[in-house]
């Protein structure tokens, strides 16, 4: 059984991460050149720690499996990003801000990460600005904000609607800086496979360079994982093609404990499916809830008319309806599960009937179009390349879709696993976002965690490490690690069967979606655990890889991703199933309040869920970690 | 709508760049590809081809892509001579099949430039954008050194045109697009949103003569001034920004040519 010491700071919540500051262990100067880190993933994350770690003066390998540091998913955020700064002089504050993160999360997460990650956002905003990411301002001068779901004051910085791709390339502009200067080695184009541990401390990982196919060994005193979430489980998610989860999963397998795998998150705004050859979908932002107004039709045979010829009267505003105090603004999981019930009702537009309207006639007749093009521009223009019709007109058709993972590896409050030396960051761990995440704190925590948490925690660990000490990459627990990458490969290459890999990532996508979604009941996950591990077998049986192991091979990329995503999806279900409650992204059918909001069970399960892998076809081990609430009451959410 | 809008499936005939490897040859390879819905991506019609091909056991293409939102970059196909395909300010990700007619013939290339070989099929090597960026595209701000955000106000009218220039995505378009193979575009924009704002003064010499320096040995092109580069570029990023820094950099390299003697070689010093 897993050892699960959160090492949370003793004293008042706004002075732990302060004092735990002070209390950590140091590495002083000129002995950190003495030790490596290896930092898996460049998105905010990763790099914001690569460079960090390396302006401290430690040895950094940064490893991607893109062709440049600069294209992490991260990019693709668009609304913004959180930060207590009150520059609004609306009462916002870090106590704030923290708080709504912990309600927003339905009382999931730890309260002393989540207050940390309030502190830390304000620096965060100064670090951007200072590096020069292109926030919008004011007339004056000053830095702009906009409100986003589940918060009342406006804290959200932006730039356009590309703020992820403006902090990202921040981050990898600093992230360039110290590859310059020769302060952090670039691993491009290498997806690692495996970590290896040697005493039980996590020393290494294992590569393979997806050009040559060449299988390498690194080793070092620390690893750093940033390779973000697993929400391409389902297939059909806004997630980029390449994201995937298995760094995380072979970390998993080394002995990482997963924390929550259940949670994950719905997002209410995106451009429904439109048939069964589709790769993605597309997220509209959140901030587009700032001024477009969801709706449907009231009655049921109106779903298939042109939306202007329904009059105001037969329309139904049904979030402004059922939640008037935050209305469009609510949390994306209340707001999506809004949506479902309306569609379930048979109210839902567009030919799928899976479709509702966010509307933007209003505010374009109260501001013009110019101003909504100029907050909103860049999405509208999206949305028209890839449904052909203008948001100007007519009213955009959303839908709800897999957007983000808040489980992820277990870390405690250094942001270490339970695998000494091994690290986790941003949407790879679990740890701040609780059972659901806000939006516009995805590239908080990122960042939050990259520029100013691991710079610190790192170093209570690596002190502990002799200088030096590192074990060389000749070791047996590498060749061992090598061998096992190997295996792998060569197992599927030379499987020869009938089926693409796409074919089984199709069918999982489906499973997941239909049993493991928005909505979730006993009887359609114990189905889901019947029906994953039947897809696994199908999969080793009859998966067909073309190409060799020693090339550029991206069937072979993809079928190691999926064969994990398989093992993860079940998982997933699993913790699913015994989590009997409902709390944030996580909904029981059985588990819910008469109007259909999340009843949690807090005594029962008032914890964070940390599955331990046994070995293959081994049920893994529950572990618990309780989740004590010092400071803040556990409560039902109420955003009416 | 996206499902209603659907008018007949098409079938199209895909002429691919095939190439195995970096120094091996290539060729055009013609492959059917039959009753393909409009609203399909042309990504999308390509992993349609390529599970068709592994069936039939053959390799299938190579292509790069991934976010497949139009900003991450790395999707990266000239499509009937065009980088990026038809269509104005688009990466080849957000290309429908519903840009094409039925019975038409597709000629599919990797972005060809001496400074981005090939890697395999349609997916080049871009690593040369990575190495301008590492040769000045930056502001040092050590992590937390920054002052309060606030403290220095930007007029709005730099950070919206700084924006401007900051929304490229490094893909290199510009560069295919352009008969000199120039990353002019591509640096002048990096150039320009560093040196559009305060925080970037202090560097602004040395950026933008390390960042053209970097470009130059790597084996880009010059600026003839035909503006391909912008009629390329996804994000519509305009060749304004190269006059900007050749501004710039003829600014720098006078300053840097009468810049005094450092602190210490000179005489006098006492």
């Amino acid at each position: 059984m897993a050892t699960l010491d959160s090492k949370i700071p003793s004293g008042p919540l706004a002075d732990k991460w302060r004092k735990h500051k002070v209390d950590i262990k140091l590495v002083n100067p000129a002995n950190k050149r003495k030790y490596e880190v290896i930092v898996v993933g460049a998105g905010l994350a990763g790099a914001s720690a690569a460079s960090s770690l390396a302006d401290l003066g430690y040895k950094v390998k940064c490893f991607v499996f893109h062709d440049s540091p600069r294209r992490a998913h991260s990019i693709a955020a668009q609304g913004g990003i959180n930060a207590a700064k009150n520059y609004q002089n609306d009462g916002d504050s870090v106590y704030r801000l923290f708080y709504d993160t912990i309600k927003g999360g339905d009382y999931r997460a730890r309260e002393a990460n989540v207050h940390r990650l309030a502190e830390v956002s304000v620096n965060i905003i100064d670090q951007c600005v200072a590096q020069g990411v292109p926030f919008a301002r004011e007339y004056g001068g000053l830095l702009a904000n906009r409100s986003f779901g589940g918060a009342q004051v406006s804290r959200t910085f932006y730039a356009r609607g590309q703020t992820g791709q403006q902090l990202l390339l921040g981050a990898y502009s600093a992230l360039s800086r110290t590859i310059g200067a020769g302060l952090v080695e670039m691993h491009t184009q290498s997806e690692m496979l495996d970590l290896v541990t040697v005493d039980g401390h996590a020393k290494g990982i294992i590569v393979r360079d997806l050009v040559t196919g060449k299988i390498e060994r690194h080793s070092a005193d620390a690893v750093v994982l940033a390779t973000g979430g697993y929400g391409n489980v389902f297939n059909l998610a806004t997630y980029a093609r390449g994201s995937n989860a298995t760094a995380i999963w072979r970390a998993y397998k080394r002995g990482a404990c997963f924390a929550n795998p259940c949670y994950t998150q719905i997002h209410p705004t995106c451009i429904p499916v439109s048939g069964d050859y589709q790769s993605k979908l597309t997220l509209m932002s959140e901030s587009l809830r700032n001024d477009g107004r969801i709706w449907v039709p009231k009655k049921k045979e109106d779903r298939l008319k042109a939306p202007d010829s329904i009059p105001e009267e037969d329309r139904d505003y049904y979030l402004e309806r059922m939640y008037p105090a935050f209305g469009n603004l609510c949390p994306r999981d209340i707001a999506s599960r809004a949506a479902k019930r309306v569609c379930d009702e048979g109210r839902g537009v567009g030919a799928s009937g899976l479709g509702v309207y966010l509307d933007f006639s209003e505010v374009i007749k109260r501001l013009g179009e110019n101003t909504v093009r100029e907050r909103y521009g860049n999405l509208f223009d999206i949305y028209h390349e890839i449904t052909a019709e203008s948001a100007y007109q007519v009213p955009m058709r959303i839908f709800p879709a897999m957007h983000y993972t808040m489980g992820g590896l277990w870390v405690d409050y250094n942001l270490m696993s339970n695998v000494p030396g091994l690290f986790v960051l941003g949407e790879a761990n679990f740890s701040d976002h609780g059972a659901n995440r806000l939006g516009a704190s995805a590239l908080m925590q990122g960042l939050g965690d990259g520029y100013f948490v691991i710079p610190y925690t790192i170093g209570d660990y690596l002190a502990s490490q002799k200088p030096g000490s590192r074990p060389k990459p000749d070791t047996a627990a590498f060749t061992a690690a090598e061998q096992s990458v190997g295996a792998m490969t060569k197992r599927l290459l030379d499987n020869k069967g009938k089926q693409p890999v796409s074919h089984f990532h199709k069918r999982l996508g489906k499973i997941m979606w239909e049993h493991c979604g928005m909505a979730r009941t006993k009887g359609g996950l114990e189905q889901a655990l019947q029906k994953i591990p039947a897809l696994r077998e199908e999969f080793w049986a009859n998966v067909l890889v073309p190409g060799s192991a020693d090339t550029l091979n991206q069937s072979l990329e993809q079928a190691g991703r999926v064969a994990d995503f398989i093992e993860l999806g079940e998982l997933m279900c699993r913790d699913a199933l015994t989590r009997e409650e409902s709390c944030g992204g996580h909904f029981r059918e059985e588990h819910q309040y008469p109007d259909g909001e999340c009843k949690r069970d807090d005594e029962k399960f008032g914890h964070v869920a940390a599955w331990e892998y046994q070995g293959a076809d081994k049920t893994p081990l529950r572990n618990v970690e309780p989740l004590n609430y010092e400071f803040v009451k556990m409560s039902v959410r109420n955003y009416k | 709508m996206v499902a209603e809008n659907t008018t007949k499936n098409l079938s199209i005939t895909l002429r691919v760049w095939r190439q195995a490897g970096p120094n091996q040859p290539g060729k055009f390879v013609d492959y059917q590809s039959k009753d393909l819905n409009p609203n399909m991506s042309f990504l999308e019609m390509l992993d349609v081809v390529n599970d068709e091909l592994t069936l039939k056991g053959e390799e299938p293409i190579a292509f790069a892509h991934d976010c497949r939102e139009g900003i991450c970059g790395t999707c990266s196909c000239t499509i009937n001579g065009k980088a990026h395909g038809p269509g104005k300010g688009i990466a080849t990700c957000q290309v429908y099949m519903r840009a094409f007619r039925d019975g038409d013939v597709i000629t599919v290339e990797p972005f060809r430039a001496t400074a981005f070989p090939i890697v395999k099929d349609l997916i080049t090597d871009r690593s040369a954008f990575d190495k301008i960026q590492q040769a000045g595209g930056f502001i040092t701000a050590r992590t937390g050194s920054a002052p309060d955000a606030n403290a220095l106000p930007v007029p709005k009218p730099d950070a919206d045109l700084a924006m401007d220039a900051a929304a490229c995505i490094g893909c290199g378009a510009c560069v295919a697009a352009c008969k000199n193979a120039s990353a002019m575009l591509f640096v002048a924009a990096k150039v320009s949103h560093l040196g559009l704002l305060p925080q970037g003064q202090a560097e602004r010499d040395q950026r933008v003569l390390a960042m053209v320096s970097t470009m130059d040995a790597l084996g880009f092109g010059n600026c003839t001034n035909q503006y391909e580069c912008s009629a390329a570029c996804p994000k519509l990023i305009t060749h304004d920004f190269i006059a900007r820094m050749n501004r710039d950099y003829l600014g720098a390299t006078l300053r840097s040519a009468f810049k005094p003697a450092p602190l210490g070689t000179g005489g006098g010093a006492g």
